[in-house]
């Protein structure tokens, strides 16, 4: 294969003593849908965070296709090719749900700084497909201040898309949905990968959704990687099912 | 030796008032979130109340050092009364939108004062026993500078307890960090922040008691107070009271010190320090980074929408009414006399100057506290392109754009790094140190020292500091009063399309989404400071315009059209006319300036434009333009304000 | 909707300003614009003396066969609002002519206005030299005595002290401060080429660091001090400056530190031996100041300050113009003012035709304690003629 979407060797990160991501590698290979798991607080925002250049990592390398991108910013990070949706959803509260596709859009095409045409009337087809694509297509004039958590994740996502993104990073993408929300949104972004060949990093807290959707696992505990590997290998794990997914699975099926 | 250390002791001294009034401004800022403008009339009150403590109660012994603690008292009271009876109804509105409520308390104030005190200066009484001098190494030190330098540590350990080792202190504490989670722990909020209120208060007051066998009480504390206030705050970083503590101390001794070396510095030494401090810790010496939800949660703003068709009309309406106005004048001068038109040409310019700091404050999210530096910066450039090329007016008004936009971009370097409070400090410090460039004519002092070195005649004045630049009046074809009008209705409409225009273009909407969310506009790659920069730029060019359009119209410049109290009068505009709406700089400006005029020509003007701006603020919590909320407004059919008029 | 709202008040605004009064035929207004709500201990006295002088001249039957009306407006400190109500005052009350003003740029603001729109102003108490010189135009006449003449009266006193060679000055850090201290350096060192100056502190005005500054003179070792700070700061700087043992045998030169306006907040701390301008009204013996000081006294319960006889001799000024002019056209008022001779309780005033200046003068004496207040002694009343630059000297200072 050719080299992988990411590539991440000895990350780490502390506050102040707490040690927040420890010594975390793996590879990333595009068209590959990959869970981060572990028990709130393991380090996944974290995680997430110093791949997209929210926050500097203490050590280690990030390889973006090949290049370190370690520490850069985030809007540099965004332009090679990372799109982003966050655990508490950010969006343009000013703005319809259109026009904060629209603003992923004109950014793309390095358009922020025309001052003439209106921006309302950019790109209108384009966001209204990505809107459509993740379900909000009837949503598009809507305030985004007024719209239920699942919604908003929805559009983060197409936001997200807007780009073309090679590696896409989703942080609890499902948080907030109905069951059947959740496994239709997995479902979408399975779809993507296979259509497009991109790479998806994500968090989930369902692990219905996480085995069903997953290509790979890796299991993150107190920063720490625990485990890494396809799923069935994860779940017959001993570790794994004594520390994480012993009380977490059967607390999520109850 | 002993000069030395009688000068250290001094600005030890020096520091004392200025650390208590800072102190209590810090902790107000901490836990409400509110920039708190008359703390400088509480510091004020209690030089007057503290006086008239002492008549009362005697100045002999005890009596007279009660006499002090009842006026820190006193003033205590009136800050929990400005709390109860105003601040409290106004917690929900926009962050920012109490600094006016605080503005209509100084005006009130001011006037109360003079009322109840009279226009003359009045000396402090002296502390007993302390009115004569130490004598160390030689050199005389007044014994109450003593008493100074004890105070403040003596406030500062008091403060720590009160803060780490009671209940009420850790609740405060807590609340400086996060307030949501006070309220969620189900703490009465409402008592905090009276509580809060009153100590603060009470510091501002004690301060200006305690200076009182220093100086006394004069009508003019409270404004000469509160920027340095205000400057110790921010380089102490805010809510942070050790931080403030050092501040003092810190810029006690640099003023004492300095005085000595640079008898010349007095006016910009502290703004310098301010502003080298937050170029270098942008939160202050001990202060931290604001944390997300420091604040009360604000209502979203409504989507920006183009103008709907009433609004067309309107403003079809008002631009015919500003166009037909000369018409009417000069068929009926009797009626529609001059004034009425050199009315409209202020109102006019006012509204651009405040469009402009509106397109930065509101879309941008940036409150600018010295934006007076881009209008006095543009009629400073006009005038000196006159006074020094002969320029006609055409070219000078090209000139003051663009020098204001120069001005921006410089200050914009510095000031876009930083956000909320701190960008607004540094703001007013650079506007404050161009303002005091201009009013010791620092360019002269400049052209001399080169002139010496190079052995030229330099010119000798090239601002003539507060003297002004004088005779900058326009070209014949436009001395007109009517052709001056239509010029500036021309330039400042035009202006307002061409700044709403922008809004509505890609530009304006980055700017707006860098303020919804400064997180999602780095992850679709907006960069951030740079828009914002531009956007400052653009900015200060239309605020010179305005300045250029000020300058033609009043025949000369000053460096008040620079000056702090100038910068205040733009933001209270915006927040009065409403931020979140297009409309409300507009609606503010002239609104603003409107009632100023006719204010103006009843004695004690200040108490009822005061008066009338708590009113409003009460009564229209998110601006003017929302008057059709209220259910008088609808009841009027004026219908929903805030969507309809964006 | 909500524009409508301000399309009627903008509507309701024009009729406003419309409904001004009709100027009443028997009238001849004067606008007066002074800092009223800026600094009031200073105004409001100016206001008083102006208010007795118009009272007394329409009793006395007017001028002109009218009556004068002073209509008084508050520039709140800031010479774009002055400009403003200038205009106001010009076109809705329909005023024969501007006066007034304290601070000296909005003195200035107004004289370029007058210039502009060929109004006559009559500057009342500002006092800067640009008014009457480098800036000085054909509408703008000014009544106190100026920086530099006043500046010039205590030098010359000054220089009468063999022993004090070494100066230093404090001068608040501004034009006023700034002219006062050259000027004074300026005459002095004419008089007494063998005195130096060794240093000038320039606190920000009202924002006085006392103590500090009293440090940094003391440092310098001078013989004498030349005192510019007024107000606020000179009760501090007095007061620092008497428990530091600044003043200690040294000459001390106050500029306006003899007018009650600053003089008497000082009360029992006021400074002794200290040289001054100011004005001793309770001293004054000439027969036209005594009954100026009784009518002042008894319209107003109150004894006058420095301010409040300027606002009267302003007003007789006027009174004085307008019998000449015999109009209220403005070329003929101007032409009337140039050399204008006029009688008034500070004596015989005349302004010269070469630089608008009057000749007021200034009373120059020596600071004491009387009855637990400040008071002057020893004081004379030096005229401002004999402190003027020649006719010659005037035309090169006055060309623009
Ligand atoms: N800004 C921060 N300051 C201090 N500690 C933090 C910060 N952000 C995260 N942490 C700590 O780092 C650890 C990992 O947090 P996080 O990455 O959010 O976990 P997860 O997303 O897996 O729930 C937690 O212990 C958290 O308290
Ligand atoms: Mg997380």
């Amino acid at each position: 294969m050719s080299t992988p979407i990411l590539e991440v060797s000895n990350l780490s990160k502390a506050y102040g003593g707490v040690q927040a991501v420890q010594d975390v590698s793996f590879v990333l290979n595009a068209g590959e849908l990959l869970a981060l798991i572990g028990p709130n607080g393991a380090g996944k925002t974290t995680c997430f965070n110093m791949l997209m250049g929210q926050i500097k990592p203490d050590s280690g390398v990030i390889r973006l296709k090949g290049n370190d991108i370690t520490g850069r910013p985030p809007q540099r990070i965004w332009r090679m090719g990372v799109g982003r949706t966050f655990q508490i959803t950010a969006t343009f509260t000013s703005m319809t749900v259109r026009e904060n596709v629209q603003m992923a859009l004109i950014n793309h095409q390095h358009a922020s700084r025309r001052w003439w045409k209106p921006a309302a009337a950019t790109d209108v087809a384009h966001a209204d497909a990505l809107l459509g694509r993740v379900g909000m297509a009837e949503q598009g004039d809507r305030a985004c201040s007024v719209l239920a958590y699942g919604d908003l994740k929805r559009v983060e996502l197409a936001v997200a898309l807007a780009n073309d993104p090679d590696l896409l990073l989703m942080d609890e993408p499902t948080a907030g949905m109905a069951p059947k929300e959740r496994i239709e949104l997995m479902q979408l972004a399975a779809d993507i990968v296979s259509e497009r060949g991109i790479g998806v990093l994500f968090t989930e807290h369902d692990m219905d959704v996480v085995f069903a959707h997953a290509h790979r696992i890796m299991v993150l505990n107190r920063g720490c990687l625990l485990a890494e590997g396809a799923p069935k290998s994860v779940r017959a794990n001993a570790q794994v099912r004594e520390i994480y997914l012993g009380s977490t699975v059967r607390a999520e099926v109850e | 030796m002993g000069d030395f250390i009688v000068t250290l002791l001094t600005g030890l001294s020096s520091a004392a008032a200025l650390f208590l009034v800072a102190s209590g401004l810090s902790i107000i800022f901490g836990v409400t979130r509110i920039v708190n403008f008359a703390h400088g009339s509480f510091y004020m009150l209690g030089s007057y109340i503290g006086v008239t403590m002492v008549t009362a109660l005697g100045s002999g012994g005890i009596a007279y050092w009660l006499a002090l603690l009842i006026a820190a008292v006193a003033v205590g009271v009136i800050g929990v009364a400005m709390e109860v009876l105003l601040l409290r109804r106004v917690y929900q509105a926009p962050e920012l939108f109490q600094l006016i409520a605080t503005f209509g308390v100084i005006l009130v104030i001011q006037d109360v004062t003079l009322w109840i005190w009279g226009p003359e200066d009045i000396v402090g009484p002296r502390a007993p026993g302390l009115s004569g001098a130490v004598t160390i190494f030689g050199e005389k030190l007044p014994e109450y500078d003593l008493v100074l330098i004890a105070v403040s540590p003596v406030v500062l350990i008091g403060l720590w307890l009160l803060f780490n080792r009671t209940r009420w202190g850790t609740l405060v504490r807590a609340a400086t960090l996060d307030r949501q989670m006070v309220a969620a722990l189900g703490v009465n909020q409402r008592w905090l922040f009276t509580g809060v209120l009153f100590l603060g208060s009470a510091l501002a007051g004690l301060g200006g008691a305690i200076q009182l066998p220093k100086g006394g009480a004069d009508l003019l504390m409270d404004f000469n107070i509160i920027a340095a206030a205000f400057v110790v705050v921010v380089v102490g970083g805010m809510g942070s009271i050790g931080g403030a503590f050092l501040a003092a101390m810190l810029i006690g001794l640099l003023q004492t010190f300095g005085i000595q070396i640079f008898p010349n510095s007095t006016l910009i030494l502290m703004f310098l320090v301010m502003a080298v401090v937050l170029i270098f810790r942008p939160w202050g010496l001990l202060g931290k980074p604001e944390s997300p939800g420091h604040g009360p949660v604000e209502a979203p703003e409504a989507p920006l929408r183009p103008a709907n068709r009433k609004l067309r009309i309107i403003g079809s309406g008002v631009l015919a009414f500003l166009l037909m106005l000369p018409v009417a004048h000069l068929l009926l001068p009797s009626i529609i006399g001059d004034f009425t038109l050199v009315l409209v040409v202020e109102i006019m310019i006012y509204v651009l100057f405040a469009a402009a700091l509106h397109f930065i404050m509101g879309p941008g999210g940036l409150v600018s506290f010295g934006h007076a530096a881009f209008f006095g910066g543009g009629a400073y450039a006009a005038a000196l392109m006159v006074k020094f090329t002969d320029a006609p007016m055409e070219i000078a008004f090209w000139v003051a754009p663009i020098g204001a936009a120069l001005l921006a971009i410089l200050f914009g370097w510095f000031c876009v790094r930083l956000t909320g409070v701190y960008f607004a400090m540094l703001t007013l410090a650079f506007a404050q140190i161009a303002w005091a460039i201009m009013f010791q004519d620092a360019p002269a002092s400049v052209a001399k020292a080169l002139g010496e070195w190079f052995g030229w005649t330099a010119v000798e004045q090239i601002t003539a500091g507060d003297d002004g630049i004088l005779g900058i009046w326009p070209a014949e074809w436009a001395s007109s009063r009517v052709t001056y009008y239509y010029l500036t209705v021309g330039l400042v409409v035009a202006g307002l399309l061409v700044l709403r225009r922008i809004l509505f273009a890609p530009f304006g909407y980055t700017l707006r989404a860098g303020r919804d969310s400064p997180l999602r506009a780095a992850a679709i790659g907006i960069d951030l400071k740079q828009h914002q920069w531009i956007a400052f730029t653009i900015s200060g060019a239309f605020a010179g315009l305005a300045g250029a359009l000020f300058v033609y119209s009043k025949g000369s410049v000053f460096p008040t059209s620079m000056e702090i109290a100038r910068s205040f009068d733009a933001l209270l505009m915006v927040l009065l006319g409403g931020v979140h709406s297009l409309v409300g700089p507009i609606v503010g400006a002239a609104t603003f300036t409107w009632l100023n005029d006719i204010f103006n020509e009843l004695s004690y003007w200040r108490f009822l434009l005061g008066a009338t701006i708590i009113a409003l603020v009460l009564l229209l919590p998110n601006g003017l333009v929302s008057l059709g909320d209220t259910s008088v407004g609808r009841r009027l059919g004026l219908g929903p304000g805030r969507e309809a008029l964006a | 909707m909500k524009l409508n709202l301000l399309l009627v008040t903008g509507v309701a605004l024009g009729a406003l300003s419309a409904v001004h009064p009709a100027i009443a035929e028997g009238e001849i207004k004067i606008g007066d614009i002074n800092s009223y709500t800026r600094l009031p201990a200073h105004t409001i006295p100016y206001k008083r003396g102006a208010q007795l002088a118009i009272e007394e001249i329409n009793k006395a039957g007017g001028v002109l066969g009218k009556k004068l009306v002073l209509v008084s407006r508050d520039d709140q400190g800031k010479p774009g609002e002055a400009v403003k109500i200038a205009e106001q005052l010009r076109s809705r009350d329909k005023v024969a002519l501007v006066s007034g003003s304290l601070f000296s740029h909005i003195g200035l603001a107004l004289a370029s206005w007058a210039k502009q729109r060929k109004m006559l102003y009559l500057a009342a108490e500002p006092l800067a030299d640009a008014l009457v010189w480098a800036k000085g135009n054909k509408y703008t006449f000014r009544l106190r005595p100026s920086t530099y003449m006043q500046a010039a009266m205590l030098a010359s006193e000054a220089a009468k002290k063999e022993n004090v060679k070494r100066w230093a000055t404090i001068a608040p850090n501004y034009a006023y401060g700034k002219d006062a201290v050259a000027a004074f350096k300026k005459v002095l060192k004419r008089l007494r080429p063998d005195v130096m100056f060794v240093g000038s502190q320039w606190p920000g005005l009202f924002k006085i660091d006392a103590g500090a500054e009293v440090q940094a003179l003391a440092k310098m070792k001078p013989d004498g001090i030349y005192n510019v700070t007024f107000g606020s700061d000179l009760a501090k700087f007095v007061r620092e400056g008497r428990t530091r043992g600044l003043f200690k045998d040294k000459l001390v030169v106050g500029l306006l530190t003899g007018e009650p306006e600053y003089l008497d907040p000082l009360k029992g701390e006021a400074p002794v031996g200290w040289l001054v301008t100011g004005y001793p009204w309770a001293d004054i013996q000439t027969a036209a100041h005594k009954k100026f000081l009784a009518a002042y006294q008894a319209r107003w319960k109150d004894y006058p300050r420095i301010g409040s006889i300027v606002g009267y001799n302003t007003m007789l000024a006027i009174n004085a113009m307008l019998k000449k002019a015999g109009s209220v056209d403005t070329e003929k008022m101007v032409t009337a003012m140039k050399g204008l001779k006029f009688d008034s309780p500070s004596g015989p005033i005349m302004f010269r035709a070469v630089d608008h200046q009057s000749t007021m003068g200034a009373w120059v004496g020596w600071t004491v304690l009387k009855d637990g207040m400040g008071a002057m002694a020893n004081w004379q009343y030096l005229d401002g003629a004999n402190f003027l630059p020649s006719v010659e000297e005037t035309k090169k200072l006055r060309k623009q």
